[in-house]
């Protein structure tokens, strides 16, 4: 292969559009869960040790910054869970006919994924 | 090509089909844990520990967190393979993204056993 033939695709320089950004967004999600996992499984392990380690973890929700990791882990949790079924939706052929009904289908992903997002900020801050 | 030898399945198509397959598996997995704790309004440790002690709802972990694995090994490859390349960060990239390809192999690894020493040892 020739490698210095030209690369023109050059993707700084064009504007993308919102499926561009709901795509990439759930790689960096995706890429956040990875270390997520651990997350979880600290809560899990801690969850089920014992009766002490279990109110242990319910009193990690008081130190900010566990509260913090958690609620960021639920979130990128929650939109690469809905940003992912719409990518399961249009494997079964819906909403992958063209540009503009994927372009609609990025749009309620993401406004899904916010409300999503919402939810867990009420559950991890408020509850 | 190199790159083909780090993936999951060895094949595209192979890789896209286990990552339908361990998504739907993590999507009902996810939907339980949310029911579950949203019927279960004061949850106790002896409630949390009898769900998780039974062997259908082991199997159930066991199965989330082998997919949890195979989707995050297939995901992750997806995106060294497209960011730690030569043509983006120069001709060190590929001992950079084996480097990075091995981590990530060890630390999915250590999360499938990390996960089966948790749910039986409850």
């Amino acid at each position: 292969m020739d490698k210095k033939r030209p690369v023109n695709l050059d993707i700084g320089t064009i504007r993308l559009p919102i499926t561009s950004y709901v795509s990439i967004l759930h790689r960096a999600s995706g890429v956040i869960l990875f270390f997520s996992i651990a997350v979880f499984l600290c809560l899990l392990e801690g969850s089920l040790d014992s009766e002490q380690s279990f109110n242990d973890v319910k009193a990690l929700f008081n130190n900010p910054l566990c509260q913090f990791i958690v609620w960021a882990s639920l979130a990128a949790l929650a939109y690469h869970a809905v940003v992912g079924i719409r990518h399961l939706v249009m494997d079964f052929g819906l909403g992958e006919d063209s540009f503009e009904s994927g372009r609609t289908t990025a749009w309620v992903a993401l406004v899904l994924a916010v409300v999503v997002i919402a939810l867990v900020t009420g559950w991890v801050y408020l509850w | 090509m190199v790159t083909t030898v780090t993936s999951l399945g060895r094949s595209g198509l192979s890789d896209w089909m286990i990552q339908r397959v361990s998504a739907f598996v993590m999507t009902a997995y996810l939907v339980f844990i949310v029911a579950y704790l949203m019927t279960t309004p004061d949850l106790t440790y002896t409630q949390w520990a009898a769900l998780h002690s039974t062997l259908p709802m082991r199997m159930f972990s066991l199965l989330t967190i082998l997919s949890i694995a195979a989707h995050a090994w297939i995901g992750m490859w997806c995106v060294l393979t497209d960011y730690i390349t030569v043509r983006l960060i120069g001709p060190k990239a590929t001992a950079l993204r084996i480097f990075f390809q091995l981590g990530m192999m060890a630390v999915t690894l250590l999360y499938v056993v990390w996960a089966i020493d948790i749910l039986w040892g409850i």
